[in-house]
C-alpha cells in the first residue's frame, strides 16, 4: 500500500501543474453566473487548445485518449485554484458523450468542438415539476408532425437554461404504452421559436436554475437521440456518464475548518473548540470525513488499475450532505440567538455557514435524492428486492385512474 | 494511488475466511456462548499450526513470512466468524515483546507466542470506573502487586503484559501467570464466549519491558496497535451481522412478500453498509500506517476504533431488529453479535478518550490534504 502516484501519474500531474501554473486564471476572474461567461469561455478554449477539456475522449474528437485516472489527476490540480463550478460540465461530462453514442458522425462533428472550447454550451432537459426521482414519469408530449416533432410541455431545476445553446431533451412520444417504453430523446436548439426560459426563485433567495416551457416547439426528426420509444436507454447511457464523474468540488467546510471556527466562538466563558461536548461532535463528523477520503483513495485505486469503481460516489453524497446540514445547525446553535442573524448582519465570515446550510438541504435531493440513492445500493449492492411499482405494466394514458384509485 | 493490500494477503485473507468457516461455525460460537470454552481451544491449536499465529513475528523468532497487513486480515475474517479466541491480546502482547523486549526476553517468549504453544494477553486500559473494580499494579524490586479486571484469557494465558506504577515511573511489565503469588479468577462476562478473569497479583515476579518511566507513552502505542486489530475484528463482524440481516430480509415474508423488499428495511441495511463501508476505509489506513510503523498511527487508530465501533454496534443492533420478535430469542444467533459488539466496543479507552485522540491529531492532515478535499 502506498498514497503515491505510479511514475506515469506523476509525470502526468507534474505536466498538468505546470501548465496550470502558467495558464490558470485567477479564481476571482471566474464565476458560475451568466455575468461570468466571458471569462469562463476564455478559460475552457485554453484548456481545450491544450488538451485538457476532455481528457478521456478520443483523440479524433479533440480529447486525449487519456485514462480516467488522469482525468481525475487534472480534476485534483485544477482544485487547489478553487474555481466556481464550471457551466460546461454538464455538457462535456453528459450530453457529449450521448450524442457520441446515438447521433450520426456529423452532427457528432459538428457539436463536439464548439463544445469542448466552450463556444457552446448545453443543458440537460429531463426533471419536470411531476417527475423528478420518477423522471421517467415526464409528461411533455413530442408528437409527430411530418419530418418534425412538436414538443408542448414543461422542465425544470434546469441548470444553465438561460444561457445554454442547446439541450438533451426526455420527451413522451407515445402516452398509450407503460411509462418506461414510451420515451424519446432528443437534442434541441435552445433559441429555437416556442422555448420560454424563466428563472426558478429558489428558498434561499437565489436563482440558479430555470423552469423551460415548451409552446409547439419543432425539432426535426434528425435530432432524434436513438429510437423511438427507446428513449430510456439513452437515459441509462447518460445517467452512467453521470456517474462516472468521480470526486467533486468542496462544498461544506471540513471538521477541522469547524474545528477552528469555533475556537472563535465562545463557549461557557472559554474558547468553544475547548470544550469536550463541542470536540466529541467534531470528531464524530471528522470519522466520516475522513472515512470518506479513504474510500476516494479505493476508488482512485481501482481506477488506476482500470477497473470501475464501487459505489463511493453515492455513498459521499448521501454521508457528506447530511453532514453540512449538522454542521451548518451546530455553528448556528453555538451563537444562540444570534445564530438565527443573516450574514448582513453577521459578516461575510458567517455567509458560509449560512450557505451550507441551506445547499445542504439541496444537495440531499439534488443529482438524485437519498432516498433514491438508498434504493439503488439497496438493490445494486446487497441484492434486495426493487420496490413494488404499480405503474409497471400500466399505459402511462391510465395512470392518473391508477393514481386515484390507489390513493 | 495503491490503497489495496496485496495479492498475497489477499490469498491469505481467503484462506482464513476457509479456515473460520469450516473451523468456527456459528455452533462452535454458540457452544462457547453457553459455557463451553473447551471448544476453542483446537481452534487455537490450529490457528498456531497453520502459521497464522505468527503473523507479524520476524523469522527469526518463529514468524512464517506473514506480515502485520495479513494480521490485520486475519482478524477480519476471525471478527467475521465471531471466533471465541483472545487474537488480539496475544497479538498486543506479541508486539510489546517484539517492540520493546531485550533480545533475551524476545527470544524466549516470541517462538512459543508465534506457534500459539503459550497464550498472552494485556491489559492496558485506564483503571475501571466502578468501585473496587481495579486496584492499580506496583513494582517493588521487581515483584508486582495489585489487582487488575477483566483481563481477557486471563484464566489460561501464561502471560500478561501491564502497566505498573515502579518508583521510578509507570513501567510496562510482563509477568508469568502460573505462579503463587497470582490469583486467577474467571468473572462472567456479557459474550461468555471470549473468557475473561481478574488477575490479583500479590507480590508476583515480573520482568520490565522497555525504557523505565517509558511505560504510558509505550501503552499509548501498543493500544493503537489493538485498536486497529479489535477495527478490523469489528468490520468483520459487522459485514457479518448485515449479510445475516440481508439473507433473513430476503426470506421472511410479511404483508405478502419478503420484508427486503420494503424501504424501511432497504434504507435501514443501507445506513448499516455505509457505516461498513466507512470502517473499512479506517481499518484498511491503520492497516496502512501499522505496517509503515507511519507518524499518522495515532489518528489511524482512533479512526478505525471510532469507526469499526459505531459500525458493529450498529450492524448488531439493527440485525436484531430486522428478526423482529425472533431475534430476541437465545435459538437465533443475532445475540452471538450484540454480545460481541457490545464486548469489542469496551476493550480498552472509552471512545471518548479515541474522539480526543483523533480531535488532538487533527492538525495533521491525511496524507495529501489536497486529495482530501476533492474527495
Amino acid at each position: 500500500m502506498d498514497f503515491n502516484d505510479t511514475p506515469a501519474e506523476a509525470a502526468f500531474r507534474a505536466e498538468v501543474r505546470r501548465w496550470l501554473a502558467a495558464n490558470a486564471p485567477p479564481a476571482d476572474a471566474l464565476g458560475y453566473d451568466a455575468a461570468a461567461l466571458p471569462a469562463a469561455r476564455a478559460w475552457q478554449a485554453r484548456k481545450a487548445a491544450a488538451g485538457y477539456a476532455a481528457i478521456t475522449w478520443p483523440v479524433a474528437l479533440g480529447g486525449r485518449g487519456g485514462r480516467t485516472i488522469e482525468e481525475v489527476i487534472y480534476r485534483q490540480e485544477e482544485s487547489r485554484y478553487g474555481f466556481p463550478g464550471s457551466h460546461f460540465a454538464i455538457g462535456l461530462g453528459i450530453c457529449l458523450p450521448t450524442l457520441m453514442s446515438y447521433a450520426t458522425p456529423e452532427q457528432v462533428a459538428r457539436h463536439v468542438r464548439p463544445a469542448l472550447y466552450g463556444e457552446e454550451i448545453w443543458c440537460q432537459l429531463f426533471s419536470e415539476p411531476a417527475a423528478g426521482s420518477d423522471v421517467a414519469g415526464i409528461r411533455t408530449r413530442a408528437q409527430r408532425d411530418g419530418e418534425d416533432w412538436v414538443v408542448n410541455g414543461q422542465k425544470c431545476w434546469t441548470s444553465g437554461a438561460e444561457y445554454a445553446d442547446f439541450g438533451l431533451l426526455l420527451a413522451r412520444t407515445d402516452a398509450g404504452v407503460p411509462k418506461h417504453r414510451g420515451l424519446t430523446v432528443f437534442f434541441v436548439d435552445m433559441k429555437s421559436p416556442g422555448i420560454r426560459v424563466r428563472p426558478i426563485r429558489q428558498s434561499d433567495g437565489g436563482s440558479e436554475f430555470s423552469e423551460v416551457f415548451f409552446t409547439d416547439l419543432h425539432i426535426p426528426d434528425c435530432q432524434r437521440l436513438g429510437g423511438v420509444g427507446e428513449g430510456w436507454k439513452v437515459v441509462l447511457t447518460t445517467l452512467m456518464h453521470e456517474r462516472n464523474l468521480v470526486g467533486g468540488n468542496k462544498m461544506w467546510p471540513t471538521p477541522a475548518e469547524v474545528l477552528d471556527m469555533t475556537s472563535r466562538l465562545t463557549l461557557d466563558r472559554a474558547p468553544a473548540s475547548r470544550d469536550l461536548r463541542v470536540r466529541a461532535r467534531i470528531a464524530d463528523w471528522e470519522v466520516d470525513h475522513r472515512g470518506l477520503v479513504y474510500l476516494y483513495y479505493r476508488a482512485l485505486t481501482s481506477l488506476g488499475r482500470g477497473q470501475a469503481p464501487g459505489p463511493e460516489q453515492a455513498l459521499h453524497k448521501l454521508v457528506s450532505c447530511s453532514q453540512g446540514q449538522e454542521i451548518a445547525c451546530f455553528l448556528m446553535d453555538l451563537m444562540g440567538p444570534a445564530g438565527a442573524m443573516a450574514p448582513a448582519a453577521l459578516g461575510s465570515a458567517w455567509a458560509s455557514v449560512e450557505k451550507t446550510w441551506w445547499w445542504s438541504s439541496a444537495q440531499r435531493i439534488a443529482g438524485g435524492t437519498d432516498e433514491i440513492l438508498k434504493n439503488i445500493i439497496a438493490e445494486r449492492v446487497l441484492g434486495l428486492p426493487a420496490d413494488v411499482r404499480v405503474d409497471k405494466d400500466v399505459p402511462f394514458s391510465e395512470l392518473a385512474e391508477i393514481q386515484r384509485r390507489t390513493a | 494511488m495503491n490503497f489495496e493490500f496485496s495479492d498475497e494477503a489477499r490469498a491469505v485473507q481467503a484462506e482464513a475466511r476457509r479456515f473460520f468457516g469450516e473451523r468456527c461455525p456459528r455452533p462452535l460460537v454458540r457452544h462457547a456462548v453457553e459455557g463451553e470454552q473447551a471448544a476453542a481451544a483446537p481452534l487455537w491449536r490450529e490457528l498456531g499450526t497453520l502459521g497464522y499465529l505468527a503473523a507479524g513475528i520476524d523469522a527469526e523468532h518463529g514468524g512464517q513470512g506473514l506480515g502485520l497487513p495479513e494480521r490485520c486480515l486475519i482478524c477480519e475474517e476471525a471478527g467475521r466468524a465471531l471466533a471465541p479466541l483472545p487474537l488480539v491480546a496475544h497479538w498486543t502482547a506479541v508486539t510489546a515483546i517484539a517492540r520493546h523486549g531485550s533480545a533475551a526476553q524476545r527470544a524466549r517468549w516470541l517462538p512459543p507466542l508465534a506457534d500459539g504453544s503459550i497464550i498472552a494477553t494485556c491489559t492496558l486500559a485506564p483503571a475501571g470506573a466502578g468501585p473496587g473494580v481495579d486496584s492499580p499494579c506496583r513494582l517493588e524490586h521487581d515483584l508486582v502487586t495489585g489487582t487488575r479486571q477483566p483481563v481477557e484469557a486471563g484464566a489460561g494465558a501464561g502471560l500478561v503484559v501491564l502497566q505498573a506504577h515502579a518508583p521510578d515511573g509507570l513501567c510496562l511489565v510482563l509477568v508469568e501467570l502460573a505462579q503463587a503469588a497470582v490469583e486467577r479468577t474467571v468473572v462472567p462476562m456479557i459474550d461468555p464466549s471470549r473468557p475473561h478473569a481478574r488477575l490479583t497479583f500479590r507480590g508476583a515476579r515480573a520482568e520490565r519491558l522497555g525504557a523505565a518511566g517509558a511505560g504510558a507513552a509505550l501503552a499509548d502505542g501498543l493500544r493503537d496497535h489493538a485498536a486497529i486489530l479489535t477495527g478490523f475484528c469489528q468490520l468483520g463482524g459487522a459485514d457479518a451481522a448485515l449479510a445475516m440481516a440481508r439473507d433473513y430480509a430476503l426470506e421472511r415474508y410479511a404483508f405478502g412478500r419478503v420484508i427486503g423488499g420494503y424501504q424501511a428495511i432497504k434504507h435501514k441495511l443501507v445506513d448499516v453498509y455505509v457505516r461498513n463501508e466507512i470502517a473499512r476505509g479506517h481499518c484498511y489506513y491503520g492497516a496502512w500506517s501499522l505496517a509503515t510503523d507511519a507518524p499518522e498511527t495515532p489518528a489511524a487508530a482512533a479512526g478505525a476504533r471510532l469507526a469499526a465501533t459505531r459500525a458493529f454496534s450498529f450492524a448488531a443492533q439493527e440485525n436484531v431488529q430486522v428478526h423482529g420478535g425472533l431475534g430476541f430469542t437465545w435459538e437465533a444467533d443475532c445475540h452471538l453479535y450484540y454480545r460481541r459488539a457490545r464486548l469489542l466496543a469496551l476493550v480498552d479507552a472509552p471512545l471518548d478518550a479515541w474522539r480526543e485522540r483523533l480531535v488532538d491529531a487533527m492538525a495533521t492532515p491525511a496524507p495529501d490534504a489536497a486529495l482530501a478535499q476533492v474527495a
